[in-house]
């Protein structure tokens, strides 16, 4: 390539960074992996992890209909998650329904319903749900629920009023937890993967088979080392990061309320604490295989098991509670899921970005350091 | 050329030394290293040469005493020195996954060549070794004679003051290995100071002059007929076992 200027020179540290270019494209299977492990993750946790059941089928029991059941039945109807298949004048020939699989749900109304509604006695309803899979069958029995709070609400008659035959102890049940409140811990564990893992990976490399000693001997400065191993992955991984979130988009709808660029922001910074981590490991091991080790243990188990992503921290012991708060990606874990699921702005989220830049300044000054600790 | 701004030997040490610890890595050390020469840098495993290189190319401050390397002072002027000199290791620091071109491209960006200056110099050298058809190909299927010719290569591939070869031979067979002192030859003339450590001592017999060093002292320094009729033997290999084991 001949240049009108033979002064035009790309200096050392594009020189670097065009190098680690060509080592991330040039291991196409491990790129391949990076990019698409996180989207198939969003599809896997997505599906499995989906609680929204829609189509839900009912089969209504209904002794003596009359214009509050009507309204009942309707209420019920209305919704998009529920299709009445069939109203029975009495539930003898529910169980048939539910053997052949032609119903989900069966409500069964109190005989006399509208007028004990009306006179303010106790009006019963019955719900059997098909607990073949109890989770399932929970969710559903929980909208069916909410219906009939609602109906209560409208009918202007208490809650009390309503009697439900309901087993609701499985509401809180963390894998309830939809793509919604998952999405957030993947970008996280990306991010993760990314920086920590393979920047610990790429150095440690470049140690074990003598090239950083012909570095160390080059122009190049150490800063300028890890800058330029730290912004080809930087770029990958924020790269990533906005495929998972389309991807959350455009198959499950995951609402993003709040601001791209603050995400982004906050990402970047999460990377960088990640990064520090990652180098920082490398500059303390000997070898690809104790890098990657320490990777793993050091920041993939952390970041996935005690940032809340998998497990709540609300139900984890006192003690685990605090060892979560040196986990980056729990704090990480609330920004992204306050910025993408409430729509919150940085100055409800300030605590937690100011615990990442002590972070990033802290693991940042020792990833240098530990670096630069040969010329001691 | 990148030659040091005065009349300056290439390398000029006096009573270099480094202790870690209790423990004396290097001893007081003191030669010159005159330009464009072939230095031979020997001595067991163990006897002080990889603390007293790293301490001529800046990766280790010294405990005392002075080294000047292509004009430049080792505590204060270790960015200057990086610059001036080559550095080859004994793993031969290619990267494997990267093409032939790509690793000369590289070393000629981080030594900051210009792109047309690293464009012209990547023709010659592959011309140079004849690697036209493995331009494109990637270090790791190329052969270990090849990988070898190319790393000495990318080492001066900015015109360095001094060249330093840790063990640069080996593991590589005789015949490579003549190419290859053909090559520090050619570098020599061109005025490349050629500061090379080997522990074969046939290759001790290539250099201009050479040093043995004994537990982190310079035990004989000369040129390799003056240190054999100094001993009274036939070979610097003879030399090397009278110093390194007095009591053989």
């Amino acid at each position: 390539m001949m240049r009108a200027s033979d002064t035009s020179r790309r200096g050392p540290l594009v020189a670097f960074m065009v190098k680690e270019v060509q080592h991330i494209l040039r291991d196409r299977q491990t790129l391949t992996i990076l990019i698409l492990m996180p989207l198939l993750q969003v599809l896997l946790f997505g599906y499995a992890l989906r609680t929204d059941i829609q189509d839900i089928r009912v089969a209504v029991v209904d002794p003596s209909p009359d214009y509050a059941t009507l309204a009942f039945r309707n209420r019920l109807g209305a919704t998009d998650r529920f299709r009445i298949v069939d109203v029975l004048p009495d539930a003898s020939r529910l169980e048939t329904l539910f053997r052949r699989n032609e119903a989900d749900v069966g409500v069964e109304l109190a005989p006399r319903f509208g007028t004990r509604l009306a006179r303010g006695e106790p009006a019963g309803i019955q719900l059997i749900a098909d607990a073949s899979d109890p989770n399932g069958g929970t969710t559903m029995a929980a909208y069916v629920n909410a219906v009939i709070d609602d109906f209560a609400a409208q009918m202007g008659a208490s809650r009390g009023a309503v009697h439900i035959a309901l087993d609701t102890r499985m509401r809180f049940n963390p894998t309830l937890a939809s793509v919604n409140l998952f999405v957030p811990g993947l970008i996280a564990l990306v991010i993760t993967l990314v920086s920590a893992l393979m920047t610990a990976i790429s150095l440690s490399r470049e140690k074990e088979r003598g090239t950083l000693e012909s570095l160390l001997v080059s122009p190049l400065r150490p800063w300028q080392i890890i800058v330029g191993k730290v912004l080809p992955y930087l770029a990958l991984g924020l790269t990533i990061v906005l495929l998972v979130l389309a991807a959350a988009w455009v198959v499950f709808r995951v609402p993003f309320r709040g601001s791209l660029a603050l995400l982004l922001g906050e990402a970047l910074l999460y990377t960088l604490v990640s990064l520090a981590l990652g180098v920082l490991i490398a500059a303390r091991t000997s070898s690809q295989r104790s890098a990657m080790l320490g990777a793993l243990v050091g920041t993939m188990m952390p970041n996935a098991l005690l940032s809340g992503m998998i497990f709540p921290i609300a139900s984890m012991p006192a003690w685990l509670r605090l060892v979560t708060y040196i986990v980056p990606a729990r704090w990480f874990i609330v920004i992204a899921r306050g910025v993408m699921l409430e729509g919150v702005g940085v100055a409800n989220l300030w605590v937690e970005t100011a615990v990442l830049v002590l972070m990033t300044v802290v693991l940042l000054v020792a990833a240098v350091r530990s670096f630069d600790a040969r010329l001691a | 050329m990148t030659q040091p701004p005065n009349d300056e030997p290439a390398i000029r040490v006096h009573e270099l030394t480094r202790r870690f610890g209790s423990f004396t890595a290097v001893r007081a050390i003191s030669f010159e290293v005159a330009r464009g020469e072939v230095f031979g840098f020997l001595g067991a495993n163990g006897a002080g040469k990889t603390t007293a290189i790293k301490m001529l190319t800046g990766l280790l401050l010294p405990t005392s005493g002075d080294a000047r390397v292509a004009g430049f002072d080792v505590y204060r002027e270790t960015e200057s020195i990086r610059r001036h000199i080559g550095y080859m290791s004994q793993r031969f620091s290619l990267y494997e996954d990267l093409t032939v071109r790509e690793n000369i491209e590289f070393y000629g960006g981080i030594y900051g060549l210009s792109d047309e200056r690293i464009a012209t110099r990547s023709t010659e050298l592959i011309e140079g070794l004849g690697l036209r058809e493995a331009r494109n190909t990637l270090v790791a299927s190329i052969p270990l004679g090849w990988k070898q010719k190319l790393a000495f290569s990318v080492a001066v591939i900015h015109d360095p003051a001094v060249v330093f070869l840790d063990e640069p031979t080996s593991g590589v067979d005789p015949i490579t290995r003549r190419q290859f002192w053909e090559m520090i030859y050619t570098a020599a003339a061109r005025g490349i100071t050629v500061f090379v450590t080997t522990h074969y001592m046939d290759e001790a017999e290539y250099c201009d002059r050479v040093s043995i060093m004994v537990d982190g002292g310079i035990a004989a320094l000369g040129t390799p007929s003056e240190l054999k009729r100094q001993y009274g033997v036939g070979a610097i290999d003879d030399v090397f076992v009278r110093l390194a084991r007095p009591a053989a």
